[in-house]
């Protein structure tokens, strides 16, 4: 349990196990020693797993996760819903970014656990390869990519971001607080620097959101 | 990420006891910081209390005609708050000026306050460092100083407060309420709430173990104009070099705190009676009794030139 490299499944299976082997211990010859929280029989081995349900692009799932699963982890490795990506899973780069309840949040560094019943969007729910969403035509539209490996995270994030302009939501550039926020470049950039390109392909970026928003507007 | 079991608290004061029943256990809310330390095994809890299901999530008026945010209003809607915009603008900068968009979405108030510190040590778990594992040594001291403390540390220990909320919510003289097992309630003033780090750095609030943050007041308006400035190594999503949260009236008096040189949000009231002299005379003050390393300290002026850029945007 030790190795963050080793598989999930075989993670769980050495943990469970030691987790017996210690309730062992402890019964057979330390009946007197109080359990601490980590060798506390039964209970605990159970409740290292949790059962939760999440709605994922309008189809519910049932789930039964080791407690630790991020909801990244979740999405890919439970739901093979592999669009949504991986790349720093320390919420430093937005390449998780899933739209969950209506809100952009990075899907790396919160529990899937902490999320029973709620509705979340992932890129795939967003559009198919014969039915874009807006975005990703602009994204297509602009090359608003080069490797593609942060673009989902990248179009989740410019969704709630029109979304947040239109509801008022401020930001570090807007000029007067009180006032409605404009969709500038200069706003689509301090918004979504929670999203790193490595290939560097902001200025398209800023280009297909622009669009996008700018018809909406 | 070690193992941990897991349960949702009903009420603050039961989740108050689930942590207090249970050693190694955890109130998690927002989890962005926790988890990203969860993962490092710089946290290893055995248990976590998710807190998110409490209704601490409502701003409301105070009696007194301030604020009460709840522990559980996220960032992003803390700093949208039409009140907080009009009233407390300094709030909103910083709220504003920290993080992405996406973390501001999840992170809490309270969470925000209990944010570790960034220091590079701290997280490098190859090396000693009294915050992770108390008495192991101090790697910072002597070793790559640039974004650490100026002032206020010890010997055993440099590291800054991460946090830009905090600092404005300094300037603003919140007051933080928490609640113990029992269902005593507590008011903890901002200026007390996080410590120095002295000979013991890993306690960096005046929180006990089992005590869980309810909600944050800010008193009444105190008018001026408001100003949150952060410099930091690029424009965006990057922590502060040095941040300046100043209130300024009209008659040139005012207020200062300074993030990003401490282990807490740096403000001397002393030191404000120099506000109508200017930046330097209250940085002077402010700044003291600084010590900083070769390598930083260009803080020091840093911080006169922020609070001097602060003061001239608020009298513009």
């Amino acid at each position: 349990m030790d190795s963050p490299t080793t598989p999930l499944i075989s993670r769980r299976d050495a943990l469970l196990a030691g987790a017996a082997t210690a309730a062992a211990i402890s019964t057979s010859s330390a009946p007197a020693a109080p359990a601490t929280a980590q060798a506390a029989p039964a209970a605990s081995a159970a409740g290292f797993r949790a059962k939760l349900s999440l709605n994922v692009n309008g189809t519910a799932h049932a789930l039964d996760l080791d407690t630790r699963t991020t909801l990244l982890d979740a999405l890919r490795e439970h739901l093979q819903l592999t669009g949504t990506k991986k790349g720093c899973d320390h919420g430093q780069c937005g390449a998780c970014t899933v739209i969950v309840d209506g809100r952009r949040i990075n899907s790396c560094l919160t529990l899937a656990v902490m999320h029973d019943g709620a509705q979340v969007t992932t890129i795939e729910g967003l559009g198919t390869p014969q039915n874009m969403h807006p975005l990703q035509a602009a994204f297509v539209r602009h090359d608003g990519y080069q490797c593609g490996y942060c673009t989902p995270g990248q179009i989740c994030s410019a969704v709630a971001v029109i979304d947040e302009v239109r509801r008022g939501i401020p930001s570090h550039v807007s000029a007067d607080l009180t006032a409605r926020p404009i969709l500038s470049a200069e706003e689509l950039r301090e918004r979504m620097s929670g999203n790193i390109c490595r290939c560097g392909a902001y200025s398209n970026i800023v280009e297909a959101i622009t669009e996008v928003a700018g018809s909406k507007a | 990420m070690k193992a941990f079991t897991y349960e949702r608290a009903a009420t603050p004061a039961q989740a108050a006891s689930a942590v207090a029943g249970r050693p190694g256990a955890k109130f998690i809310a927002g989890g962005t910081n926790l988890l990203d330390l969860m993962k490092l095994q710089i946290e290893a809890p055995v248990h976590l209390v998710d807190v998110n299901g409490l209704a601490l999530d409502r701003i409301e008026p105070t009696p007194e005609g301030g604020l009460r945010i709840g522990a559980l209003v996220r960032n992003t809607d803390l700093a949208a708050d039409e009140r907080v915009r009009r009233d407390y603008g300094v709030l909103s900068r910083a709220l504003l000026a920290g993080a992405s968009g996406q973390l501001r979405n999840k992170a809490t108030t309270a969470g925000n306050l209990l944010q570790r510190t960034r220091c590079p040590y701290f997280y490098d778990t190859d090396q000693p460092c009294n915050k992770r594992r108390p008495g192991s040594g101090c790697s910072a001291i002597g070793g790559v100083t640039r974004q650490l403390a100026v002032i206020g540390g010890s010997r055993s220990c440099i590291a800054t407060n991460p946090s830009d909320m905090a600092v404005a919510m300094r300037v603003l003289d919140a007051s933080v309420e928490t609640v113990r097992p029992d269902g005593r309630a507590r008011v903890i003033p901002i200026a007390d709430f996080h410590r120095l780090p002295g000979d013991t750095p890993h306690i960096e609030t005046a929180l006990e173990r089992d005590e869980l943050i309810t909600g944050v007041t800010l008193p009444r308006p105190v008018g001026g104009t408001h100003v949150y400035r952060k410099v930091r190594d690029r424009a965006s999503y990057a922590f502060a070099l040095v941040s300046v949260a100043a209130i300024v009236q009209r008659d040139g008096s005012g207020r200062v705190a300074l993030g990003g040189v401490a282990h807490k949000p740096w403000r001397i009231e002393a030191a404000e009676s120099a506000m109508p002299q200017g930046a330097k005379a209250v940085t002077a003050r402010l700044l003291a009794d600084a010590q900083p390393t070769h390598e930083n300290a260009f803080k020091l002026q840093l911080a006169e030139r922020t609070l001097a850029a602060a003061i001239t945007q608020a009298r513009s």
